[in-house]
C-alpha cells in the first residue's frame, strides 16, 4: 500500500511538473502516425503534368528529412516522408489526402501545393482535426485561424506582396500609370486584388489596364503589344517564370522601357533573369523573403552554405538555379523546428499548437532580418519582404524590412 | 493541288461491335454486382471512396463509349460535359439549397441539352475534324468557368465548396458509404437503360450510323437526329457523373476539369475496349490506380513508367478488357466441352 | 490603327511559330493519316537534345545538323518500335499510343534537364527586323525557315516518287500496295521526316518561348488549329493556316470587348470550327468522297 502511495504521489508530481513546464519534459503523448521511433509526415505535390516544375518542392522535402534522420531524426524519432503526386488537380488532391490520412495514418499533412487543391482538402481535414501544415501557396485565405484552426500558411500572401508595391509607387511614384499583366487564375487575381487594395482610392485613377493571359498560351508578346500601346509608364508583372521571363525580354525587344515590378514568384536569377537576359532585366524591381540559390551575393552566407552542402550531399546534380530548392529545404526546416518544439508530445493539437507559437525562427534559407512569427491568431508564419532592384547580374536589396499581413475575408 | 474529288473507301474509325457483344452475360454481371456490393462492408473509408471515383468515372467513359462506341462520333470533350454537371450541382446544392439528390436529373437534363445542341454544328464534322471541334471545346471550358460575369455562382479561378451528404433516415451509414452505395444505385439504373438504349431502335439506328453512315442514310435512319441525339444522350449521363463527383470531391474548380480529365476518359474507353459498356469500369479503374501505381513505381519518371504501362496494356490487348474477357469466355467454353 | 498594325504584326510572328509546328503535323498526318498528339514532345526533346550539344561545345549549326538527323532516325525507330506493332490495332488504341508516347518523353526530358526555363539561342540575332521593333531578325528568320520548308515539302510531295508513293501508302493503302509501294516503310519515313521537320519547328520556337519540358503543349494545340484549319492534307494550307490563327488571335484579344481578351484561344477554335462546318476539308484541303 505504502508503495502503491508512493508512486501516485511521484506520478502526481511529474504530472504537475510537466503541467507547469508544459515542455519537451511532459509525458510521451502520441496521436496516429507518431510513435517513439516514427513521426509519419504526409504530402502532396504535383510531380506529374503541367505544373510538375514544383515536384522539386517535394523532392527537396524528402531530401531534407533524410538528411534530418541520417542525423538521428528529431528528438530520437524518425521522420517518415511520405509524398504523393496530385498532379495539380483536386479530385486527385483529395484521393491523395484520404490515402495519407486513412491508409498511410500520418500525423500531420505538411507543405501540400496549390490553392485549388488545398481548398480541396481544407474542410476534411480541419474536421478530422488534422492539421495543415505550411501550405505551399500564397492565397490570404489560409490566415484564418478562428475557421479553420488546423490549416496554416508559410510564405507571405500575394495580396501582402502586392500591398508593398502598391504603399511603394504611391511614395515613389505617386503620377504612376500602372498597367498589369496578371495570370489569369487565383494566383494572379490575388495580386490583382493586393495592388487594387494597397492603392485604395487611388487604384482606378492610376491603374489604366489590367491584361490577362492563360497560361496555356505559348507566348504572351500579343499582351504586351497591346499594353505598350496604352503606353503606361510602370509594368506590374504577375507571371509565372515563363511568362515573367518572356515579358521582360519582349519589352526590351520593342524597346520600351517602362518601371517594371516583378512578382516575388518569377525573381530567380538563373531560371527567370538570365533566360530573360540580364541586359534586359536591369532596373527591375520585386521583393523578396528568402535567398536566391543562383545569386553569389550570398556565396559566403552561412545559411547558404549548409544549403548548398546539403544539395550536394543529398540531391547531387540538382540544379541549384530553382527557387523551388531554396523554398523547400525553409519550409521543411520550419516542419523539423515544430516538431522539435513538440518534444514528447506528438499529438496534432499539439503540433498545431506549436506551430502557431513560433518566435522569431530564422530557416537558413530566408534574407536576414526576415523571421518566421505565430501566433493563436497569426497563421501568417512569413510576412516580412523586402524590395530589391536588379542591376548586373544580382538583386540589390534597398530600403527596410516590410511587414504586410493580410487577414483572409 | 488537284482539284479533283478523291474517292475512297474509307474504313470505319470504329470497328463494328455487335450489339450482344456488347455486355455481360446475367451470371457474370450478378457476380460483379455481388462484389461491388459487399466489398465496402470490409474495407476502409478511403477504399470507398476511391471506389465511388471509380463508379462515378465509370459512368462517364460508359458516356463517351455510347457516343464513340455506339454512334462512331469521337470526343475530346467529355471534359467540358463533366464540368457542366458538376456546376450544376455544386451551384444548386450551395446557391440554392437543393438537395443532392434532386440536382443530379437537373445536371443531367441541362447536359443533354448542352450537348444535344453542341451536336449540331459537329454534325458536319468527323474523325479529326470532330476531335478538334471537342477538343476546343474542353480547352474553352475551364476559361469559361473563369469568367468573371459567371463569377458569383461559379466562384471564378476559387471554385465552390461543396457539403457532402449524411446518410438519409438516420441509416447507421457513414457519408462515403452512403454516397457509395448511392452512387452504385444510380449507376446501375444508367448502365441497365444504356443497355437497353443500344440494344432499342435508336441503338440499332447508332450503330448503323456509326457503321457506315451513307448506308444507314439510305435506309432512311434520320442521321443527324441520331448523331445530335447521341451526343446529347452522351453528355446528359457525363453531367450526371459530373454531379456525384462535385459531391464526391466536396470540391469544384475550373483546375479539375482540364483537357487531361478529358483525355482520361479517352484512355479509360480505350483501355476498357470501345464499344464494350462493361469495359467502362475496368477502364475507369485504369485511370484511377495505374497513376498511383506508376507513382509508387518511381516519383521522378511517374509520367514514363505510367506511359509505359499503357503501352504494354495495348501491345497485349489492343481491344481493351473486351478482349480480355472474350478470351476468357472461350476458355470456358472449353473448359466445358471437355 | 497603329495598334491594328502593330497587332496583325505581333500576329504574324507568332503565327509563324504555329506554321512552323502546323507543317510537321501535316507531315505526319500525310504520312499515318492520323494525328500525333506526342509531335509536340517529339520536337521539344530533339530541341533539348540540341541545347545538349552546345552546351558540350558544338558550334550552333553542327547541333543544328545533328539534331535534324537524330530526330530522322529516333522518328523512325519509334515508329518501327512502337507503332508497326500496332498497324492492326484499331485507330483509337494508336491514339492512346501517342498519348502514351507524349507521358514517357515529356517526364524523361523532365528528369534529365529538369522544368526549370532555359534560354535557347537564335542564329539570326534578336534585333528590330528592317527597323520595325515588332518583328525580330529572329521572327524574320523563322519566318523564312518556315516558308522555305514548306517549298521543299511542296517539292517533295509533288514531284518525288518518294513524295507520291507517301501520299499514296497513306491514303489508299491497298492499292498502293498493289503498285508494289512499301507501305510499312513509308509510314517509317513519314514518322522521320515529321520528327525532322518538328526538331526545326522546335529549336526556332525555343529562342521566343523559352525551352522546358512543357514548352510546346500550348504551341500543339495552335499547330493542330492551324493544320485542321489549313486542310491537314496541303502544307501551304497549314502556313497559312498558322499565319491565319496568329493574327486573328491577337485581333480577337485585342477588339472583342469584355471577353476578347480572357477567351481568345476559345473564340478562334470557335471561328476555326465555323469554317470546318462551313468548309470540312479546310481552306486548302481536298474534299473526300466516300464510297458505300
Amino acid at each position: 500500500m505504502p508503495f502503491k502511495l508512493r508512486t501516485a504521489v511521484l506520478s502526481a508530481a511529474v504530472i504537475a511538473f510537466a503541467a507547469s513546464s508544459g515542455s519537451a519534459f511532459a509525458q510521451k503523448k502520441y496521436d496516429t502516425g507518431a510513435s517513439d521511433t516514427e513521426i509519419k509526415i504526409g504530402n502532396i505535390i504535383p510531380y506529374s503534368g503541367p505544373a510538375s516544375a514544383y515536384g522539386s518542392i517535394g523532392k527537396t522535402e524528402a531530401a531534407y528529412f533524410r538528411m534530418i534522420n541520417d542525423r538521428g531524426g528529431i528528438n530520437g524519432r524518425k521522420v517518415n516522408f511520405i509524398s504523393y503526386d496530385d498532379a495539380y488537380s483536386p479530385p486527385k488532391a483529395v484521393e491523395q489526402v484520404r490515402k495519407l490520412v486513412e491508409s498511410d495514418e500520418v500525423l500531420v499533412v505538411f507543405n501540400p501545393l496549390g490553392t485549388p487543391s488545398n481548398t480541396a482538402i481544407q474542410k476534411y481535414l480541419n474536421s478530422k482535426k488534422i492539421p495543415q501544415l505550411f501550405v505551399a501557396t500564397g492565397a490570404t485565405k489560409w490566415n484564418d485561424a478562428k475557421n479553420f484552426p488546423w490549416t496554416i500558411g508559410w510564405q507571405p500572401s500575394y495580396q501582402s506582396e502586392a500591398h508593398i508595391y502598391a504603399k511603394w509607387l504611391m511614395k515613389e511614384k505617386p503620377d504612376a500609370k500602372i498597367a498589369i499583366l496578371y495570370q489569369n487564375d487565383d494566383f494572379g487575381k490575388d495580386y490583382l486584388k493586393g495592388t487594387k487594395d494597397g492603392l485604395g482610392a487611388k487604384a482606378s485613377s492610376m491603374i489604366m489596364l489590367e491584361e490577362s493571359y492563360e497560361i496555356s498560351e505559348p507566348t504572351i508578346d500579343s499582351h504586351i503589344v497591346k499594353i505598350k500601346a496604352a503606353n503606361p509608364d510602370v509594368l506590374l508583372i504577375y507571371a509565372t517564370p515563363k511568362f515573367a521571363a518572356q515579358t521582360i525580354k519582349k519589352t526590351a525587344e520593342l524597346g520600351w522601357k517602362p518601371l517594371q515590378i516583378v512578382t516575388n514568384v518569377s525573381i530567380s536569377v538563373g531560371s527567370v533573369m538570365q533566360p530573360a537576359g540580364f541586359e534586359n532585366a536591369q532596373g527591375v524591381l520585386s521583393a523578396a523573403y528568402a535567398k536566391d540559390g543562383s545569386d553569389p551575393q550570398w556565396n559566403n552566407d552561412p545559411g547558404m552554405k549548409k544549403w548548398n552542402e546539403f544539395l550536394d550531399k543529398y540531391m547531387p546534380g540538382a540544379d541549384k538555379t530553382e527557387s523551388a530548392l531554396v523554398y523547400g529545404y525553409g519550409a521543411a526546416q520550419t516542419l523539423a523546428k515544430v516538431i522539435e518544439m513538440c518534444g514528447n508530445d506528438l499529438t496534432r493539437a499539439n503540433v498545431m499548437k506549436q506551430a502557431a507559437s513560433l518566435k522569431n525562427f530564422t530557416p537558413d534559407t530566408l534574407l536576414p532580418g526576415v523571421k518566421i512569427n505565430t501566433s493563436a491568431t497569426d497563421f501568417a508564419p512569413i510576412s516580412q519582404l523586402q524590395m530589391m532592384r536588379f542591376k548586373g547580374q544580382k538583386w540589390e536589396l534597398f530600403g527596410e524590412i516590410i511587414s504586410g499581413d493580410v487577414l483572409a475575408d | 493541288m488537284s482539284a479533283a474529288e478523291e474517292v475512297v473507301t474509307e474504313a470505319p474509325a470504329v470497328e463494328a461491335v455487335p450489339k450482344r457483344a456488347m455486355t455481360l452475360g446475367y451470371g457474370t454481371s450478378l457476380v460483379v454486382l455481388a462484389a461491388l456490393i459487399l466489398t465496402p462492408l470490409f474495407v476502409k473509408n478511403f477504399i470507398i471512396f476511391q471506389m465511388t471515383m471509380v463508379l462515378i468515372y465509370g459512368l462517364a467513359v460508359l458516356a463517351l463509349n455510347i457516343l464513340t462506341g455506339g454512334s462512331g462520333q469521337f470526343s475530346l470533350g467529355q471534359s467540358a460535359f463533366y464540368a457542366v454537371g458538376a456546376y450544376t450541382s455544386a451551384i444548386l446544392m450551395e446557391h440554392a439549397n437543393i438537395n443532392y439528390a434532386l440536382t443530379l436529373p437537373v445536371a443531367g437534363i441541362i447536359c443533354f441539352a448542352f450537348g444535344f445542341l453542341f451536336g449540331q454544328p459537329a454534325l458536319r464534322l468527323s474523325g479529326v475534324y470532330l476531335a478538334l471541334a471537342t477538343f476546343a471545346l474542353a480547352t474553352a471550358m475551364p476559361q469559361l468557368l473563369k469568367l468573371g460575369y459567371f463569377e458569383h455562382w461559379t466562384g471564378g479561378v476559387q471554385g465552390l465548396v461543396v457539403t457532402k451528404p449524411d446518410a438519409p433516415f438516420g441509416l447507421p451509414l457513414s457519408q462515403d458509404m452512403w454516397l457509395y452505395y448511392f452512387t452504385l444505385a444510380i449507376t446501375i439504373g444508367i448502365y441497365i437503360a444504356s443497355v437497353n438504349l443500344l440494344r432499342s431502335r435508336s441503338g440499332r439506328a447508332f450503330m448503323a450510323i456509326r457503321d457506315n453512315e451513307i448506308a444507314a442514310s439510305a435506309m432512311g435512319i434520320d442521321v443527324s437526329l441520331y448523331k445530335t441525339l447521341a451526343f446529347g444522350v452522351s453528355a446528359g449521363i457525363t453531367g450526371v457523373a459530373g454531379g456525384l463527383g462535385a459531391i464526391a470531391v466536396q470540391f469544384v474548380a475550373p483546375d479539375g476539369y482540364t483537357i487531361t480529365l478529358a483525355i482520361s476518359l479517352f484512355l479509360g474507353m480505350v483501355v476498357g475496349g470501345v464499344g464494350w459498356l462493361p469495359g467502362s469500369i475496368v477502364g475507369s479503374a485504369f485511370i484511377i490506380f495505374v497513376p498511383n501505381m506508376a507513382e509508387s513505381i518511381s516519383k521522378g519518371l511517374s509520367g514514363a513508367v505510367f506511359g509505359v504501362l499503357l503501352f504494354l496494356v495495348i501491345f497485349l490487348v489492343p481491344h481493351g478488357a473486351r478482349q480480355v474477357a472474350l478470351v476468357a469466355q472461350q476458355l470456358a467454353a472449353k473448359l466445358k466441352k471437355n | 490603327m497603329e495598334l491594328f498594325a502593330n497587332q496583325v504584326l505581333a500576329g504574324i510572328a507568332t503565327g509563324a511559330i504555329y506554321a512552323c509546328m502546323a507543317l510537321a503535323v501535316v507531315m505526319i498526318y500525310q504520312a499515318i493519316d492520323h494525328l500525333n498528339f506526342a509531335q509536340g514532345e517529339m520536337a521539344m526533346f530533339s530541341t533539348f537534345i540540341s541545347w545538349q550539344l552546345m552546351q558540350w561545345g558544338v558550334p550552333y549549326w553542327g547541333s543544328f545538323v545533328l539534331t535534324v538527323g537524330f530526330s530522322f532516325v529516333a522518328g523512325i525507330a519509334i515508329e518501327r518500335l512502337l507503332f508497326k506493332p500496332l498497324a492492326k490495332a484499331p485507330i483509337l488504341t494508336n491514339v492512346a499510343g501517342f498519348i502514351a508516347l507524349y507521358a514517357i518523353i515529356n517526364s524523361v526530358a523532365g528528369l534529365i534537364w529538369d522544368f526549370t526555363i532555359k534560354q535557347y539561342p537564335t542564329p539570326f540575332g534578336s534585333s528590330p527586323f528592317l527597323g520595325s521593333q515588332l518583328i525580330s531578325t529572329h521572327q524574320a528568320g523563322m519566318i523564312g525557315v518556315t516558308i522555305l520548308l514548306l517549298i521543299l515539302l511542296f517539292i517533295f510531295f509533288r514531284f518525288t516518287r518518294m513524295g507520291l508513293a507517301m501520299r499514296a501508302a497513306a491514303s489508299l493503302p491497298e492499292s498502293a500496295r498493289l503498285v508494289g509501294i512499301n507501305t510499312s516503310w513509308m509510314i517509317a519515313l513519314g514518322w522521320g521526316m515529321a520528327a525532322a521537320i518538328g526538331s526545326i519547328a522546335g529549336m526556332l520556337i525555343a529562342p521566343v518561348v523559352f525551352l522546358e519540358p512543357n514548352m510546346m503543349l500550348g504551341v500543339l494545340i495552335y499547330g493542330f488549329a492551324a493544320a485542321v484549319l489549313g486542310g491537314l492534307t496541303s502544307p501551304l494550307g497549314a502556313v497559312v493556316g498558322g499565319f491565319l490563327v496568329g493574327v486573328f488571335e491577337n485581333l480577337v484579344g485585342t477588339y472583342i470587348p469584355g471577353v476578347g481578351n480572357e477567351l481568345k484561344l476559345p473564340i478562334a477554335l470557335a471561328l476555326i470550327v465555323t469554317v470546318l462546318v462551313v468548309k470540312p476539308a479546310g481552306l486548302f484541303g481536298r474534299p473526300i468522297v466516300k464510297r458505300v
